[in-house]
This record gives structure tokens, sequence and C-alpha cells, in this order.
């Protein structure tokens, strides 16, 4: 497996952060991802800087590994960035390379972009890194469980995502394991004429269906067999349940959107 | 072809949190024309060993020698379509990878990739399809119509039509009944011979390993454990037994026989009623 094609993979850990209810994770998230965009000063970007950064040291997870699972982001900020240095005309000239002048207001802007998208990246794809994606659903379906009242279908969706959720890894093997034993029947995946690569790709996309579909079948036999019949009625194993933990970062948190409010420029 | 491990280190995923030391430190030769049976308890690095075999996995350290072929850690292999071409794999279900209308154009599918001309395929394909037990006539039905028996069977007739020199194994017959499991051993036992090829088997019995190989390659935990001819290994019960591992029954019954009636048997590949003869005779006061 491509390790750094999986933007923050669940890696399992003991952190403070691991063990916070997913529920107020989202919450967090949710509206760290609105404040950020009403941060325009030093001040404010650093107290969220300072949030996101202490909370990637206390998950204990090395920060490599997570710039690495960012990589394919990295193009996307050094792209906006550059983006508005070149387009953005305010302030004074500062400097100018290959005939480009390059503002003081652009620099500003630029700076705060980039400083904005990868915030954005970092504090969600620390989400995925700290918390299984089973508990992700348990925490949706918990928090869209009003909807129910308009007879949106919570339990149904939240289902039908953990069971993708879950099948994930399981196709990444298979497409892995089918890939290889056609490699070794002579196919090239990656280099000749695009026509033959593409080519190459029915005897890897036909095993893959049929077993993706066999599985299927298979599970829902089995949820059969062991007397599955929708949400109604249905408890949990795994109550969600908020802790002192989750409090204190909550309370935390509202400390640092106060601060953002009081230093805007 | 001969086979070389030099040092050979694999890690999976390095440098993150799943990074996984599956090889370490592997060192054998595999002269050609042996049959060689890899065993170990389950994650001991047995698959991964023979991805080695036909490049889908180079080296982290140290290097593989296939034939004329190096496999070197930080190189980029050059030839591995030559080298696939002579290195036939046949995988854990290998009935995962049908994919063609037809039987027989699946089996075709490796050969035709590999250039082989159109008659000489045609050939192929009537050759396989019996060598693994099923008539000609099911050359046009589809694979996916087929039972998992037979569907294993066309698999590994694709891997064969090949025409490969060195034959790996991944457990070809695990899932299958103790009949099947049998003809199909047999099978690749009667090509090795025929074809001289260099044949590789992971295996979990050590049945088969007694039966078939010539030498044994005893994984653990990434390390060679043992290595030796299969009636050496086999004598060291209590070793195997510590990485998971059993001896084979009929070597058991030797040693139990012996110690019971403090006789002096020696298992030489014999069936079991020659053994018992064998036993009867010297209980009885003969001596051989
Ligand atoms: N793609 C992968 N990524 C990370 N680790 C892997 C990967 N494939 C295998 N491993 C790990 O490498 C080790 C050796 O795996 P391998 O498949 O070689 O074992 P094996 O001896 O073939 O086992 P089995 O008898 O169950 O087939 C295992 O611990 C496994 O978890
Ligand atoms: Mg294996």
């Amino acid at each position: 497996m491509n390790s750094s094609m999986v933007i923050g993979q669940y890696v399992p850990g003991d952190s403070p952060v691991h063990h916070m209810d997913p529920r107020a994770k989202i919450t967090i998230i949710f509206f760290f991802v609105i404040v950020v965009f009403f941060a325009n000063s030093v001040a404010s970007y650093g107290a969220l800087a300072l949030f996101a950064l202490l909370s990637v040291g206390v998950t204990k997870i090395p920060p490599r590994f997570i710039a690495k699972g960012l990589k394919p982001v990295w193009f996307l900020i050094i792209f906006t960035f550059i983006l508005h240095l070149v387009v953005t005309k305010e302030g004074n000239v500062l400097f100018s390379v290959l005939g480009f002048d390059v503002y003081s207001g652009a620099l500003i802007q630029g700076v705060a972009i980039s400083l904005r998208f990868f915030l954005l990246i970092l504090i969600t794809s620390l989400l995925t890194l700290t918390t299984t994606p089973i508990a992700i659903t348990d925490a949706i379906e918990s928090i869209l469980h009003p909807l129910k009242r308009i007879k949106f279908p919570v339990h149904e969706l939240a289902l039908m995502m953990s069971i993708s959720l879950r099948f994930i890894p399981t196709l990444m093997q298979e497409t892995e394991k089918i890939s290889k034993a056609q490699a070794s029947r002579g196919v090239d995946f990656r280099t000749g004429p695009i026509k033959e690569r593409l080519k190459a790709i029915v005897p890897l996309l036909v095993p893959l269906f049929v077993s993706a579909f066999k599985r299927a079948e298979e599970l829902a036999m089995a949820m059969e067999a062991r007397g599955y019949q929708g949400g109604e009625g249905r408890t949990k194993l795994r109550e969600l349940a908020l802790r002192k933990i989750d409090y204190m970062v909550l309370v935390l948190f509202t400390f640092v959107i106060i601060a953002v409010f009081l230093t805007r420029a | 072809m001969d086979i070389t491990f030099d040092n050979v280190s694999y890690i999976y995923q390095p440098n993150s949190p799943f990074e996984h030391r599956a090889l370490e430190n592997l060192s054998f030769q595999i002269p050609s024309g042996s049959f060689v049976a890899v065993i170990g308890h389950t994650g001991s690095g047995k698959s991964t060993l023979i991805q080695h075999l036909n490049g889908l996995l180079a080296p982290t350290h140290g290097s593989v020698t296939i034939g004329d072929v190096m496999l070197q850690a930080g190189s980029k292999p050059k030839n591995l379509k030559a080298l696939r071409k002579q290195v036939g794999v046949v995988f854990q279900y290998p009935e995962h990878q049908l994919f063609e209308e037809t039987i027989e154009k699946d089996i075709s599918f490796g050969p035709l990739n590999f250039g082989v001309q159109e008659e000489e395929i045609k050939q192929r394909v009537q050759e396989t399809i019996e060598a693994v037990g099923l008539s000609s006539d099911m050359l046009e039905r589809s694979p996916f119509d087929l039972s998992g028996g037979q569907m294993r069977r066309v698999a590994i007739a694709g891997v064969l039509a090949m025409n490969p020199r060195v034959l790996v194994l991944d457990e070809p017959t695990a899932g299958l009944d103790p009949k099947g499991q049998r003809e199909i051993m047999d099978m690749f036992y009667k090509l090795h011979h025929e074809k001289n090829l260099t044949t590789v088997h992971v295996t979990h019995s050590m049945e088969d390993a007694l039966a078939y190989a010539d030498y044994v390659i005893v994984m653990h935990n990434g390390h060679m454990y043992m290595q030796g001819k299969p009636l050496e290994v086999f004598k060291e019960k209590e070793a195997l037994n510590k990485v998971g591992l059993d001896v084979p029954e009929i070597i058991e019954l030797t040693t139990k026989m012996n110690k019971r009636f403090g006789l002096s048997l020696e298992y030489k590949k014999q069936s079991v009623e020659e053994l018992a003869a064998e036993a009867a005779h010297k209980l009885k006061g003969g001596s051989v």
C-alpha cells in the first residue's frame, strides 16, 4: 500500500485526543473551520495555529508522518501562495522577480491564505488520524439524530457509511493482490502507451467487481441471518458519552474563539 | 534457474507508524531444478519472500538473484518482463484473478502478454487444461460458471501456459477437498520432473513438505529459522513446535513407536504399511 496516498489514515494511539468523544471533535472542527475565516491578524492566526499545533503535539503521532500524509496538499498550498503573489496588486512594490512586481499586500495575503488552508487541512486530518472510521460514523449518526423527525434515514445513512469505510482497506488490499497476480501474468500497469495502460485496467477491474458483489451478497446474507432489520429499537454496544476531557477541551476551544475575535484587526 | 538471496531484508511502509519488518537478513541458495518447501507460521513472511522471486517486491536491503536477473536494494530493476515470463506464480486463491469471458481466453492471457505466437498458444491451452484435470470441452465456457475447485484449476492452467522455468506456489491447494489437493500437488510434482523446473512451494502442510520437497526452509518472524533436507528438519520436533509447527504424522508415529516398543525404526519415506511390517518383523524378534 502506498502510505502517502492515505490522507489521515487512522493511527492507533493512547493520547487524550484519541480518547475524546468523536462528537466533541467534530463540533470543534466544525467551528474551527468557520473561525479560520474570521482570523485576519497575526495574533488571531497565532491563537488558531497554537491550538492546532498543540493538538498535533498531544497526539504523539510523528509530525514527519503527518507531513508525509499531507504531501498531495502541499502542492495546492504552494500553488495558492504563488498565485496570490502574482495576481494581487495592493500595497507597495517590495521587489520584482522575472519582471513581476511583488507587492507587500500580495505577500501578506499569500501567507494568510496558505496558512488558512494549511490549518484547515491539518485540523481535519487530525480527526481521521485519531478517530476510527466507526467512531466517526457513530458520531455523525448521533449528531444527525434530530433529522429523524423529518423522516431522514439517519441510521441507514450511517450504516452505509460505516460499511463503505469498513471495506475501503479490504478493497485496497484486493486491488493490490489482483494487480500483483496480473502483473505476474505479464500485465504492465506502469509503462507503455496510454491506450495499452487503459486496456491493462480490465483484468484488474473485472475481478475486483466480481469479488465486491460477492462480498456484498455475503454480507447482506450474514446480516439477515443474524436478524438485522434496520435501526428501529436498536441499541448500541458503545454508547457515546461526553467526559471531563471533552468539556475541558471544549472550554479551551471557546477561549481560543474568543481570543480570535478579540484580536481581530 | 538458480535463485540466490543475499542478506535480504524487506520493510513494509518504511518510515511510518505502520512500518513492518517482514524479512530480515535472509540468505540462502536454491540450485536450479530443486523442489523447495517454505514453511512457517502465519505472518512469518513466506508470501513476502516469494514476491521477490519475480520482482513484485524489491528488497529494502540486500539483493536477490534469479537466473541472470538481479534485484538490488535501491536500484531500479531491469528486465522485469523477461523475469516474469520465466517465473510463474500461483498465488493464494488464484481463482480471484480470472476475468475473461471464456476459459480459453483466460488461459491464453499470460502467454499473449509475453508475445507467444497464436498457434503455440492454442497448443499450450490444450496441454495445460488437460494437465490440470479438466476436459477441453469446457474451453468455451465462462470461468465464472465453474465450481471453486474448477476455477482454481483454470487459474493454475493460466500460469502453466506461460511455460515458466521457475514455478512459485503460494499454498496452491488451500481450501480444496483432500482428493483435489493431492491431484493438484501430484500434477505439480510431475511437471516439476518432466520439465525440469525449479519449484518453490509455500505450504502449511508438513505432509506435503515431506512428500514433495528436496529442501525445506523454515521461516519465523521474517528470519530463516531452519533449513535443510526434509528428514533432517523434521527430526527437530521441539524446535519446530516452538515456532508453532508440527512434524508430519508419519514421523511422529515412527518416533512414538520407537519410544513405546524400544525399536530403532528409521523413516525413509516408507508407506504406513511398510512401516508397520517393519515394526512387526522387529518385534517378532527378527533383525533386519
Ligand atoms: N502490504 C502490507 N503492508 C504492511 N504489512 C504487510 C503487508 N503485507 C504483509 N504484511 C505483514 O508482513 C508480515 C508477513 O506477511 P506475509 O504475507 O509474508 O506472511 P505469510 O507467511 O505469507 O503468512 P500466511 O501464512 O498467513 O500467508 C505479516 O506480519 C503481515 O502483517
Ligand atoms: Mg501468505
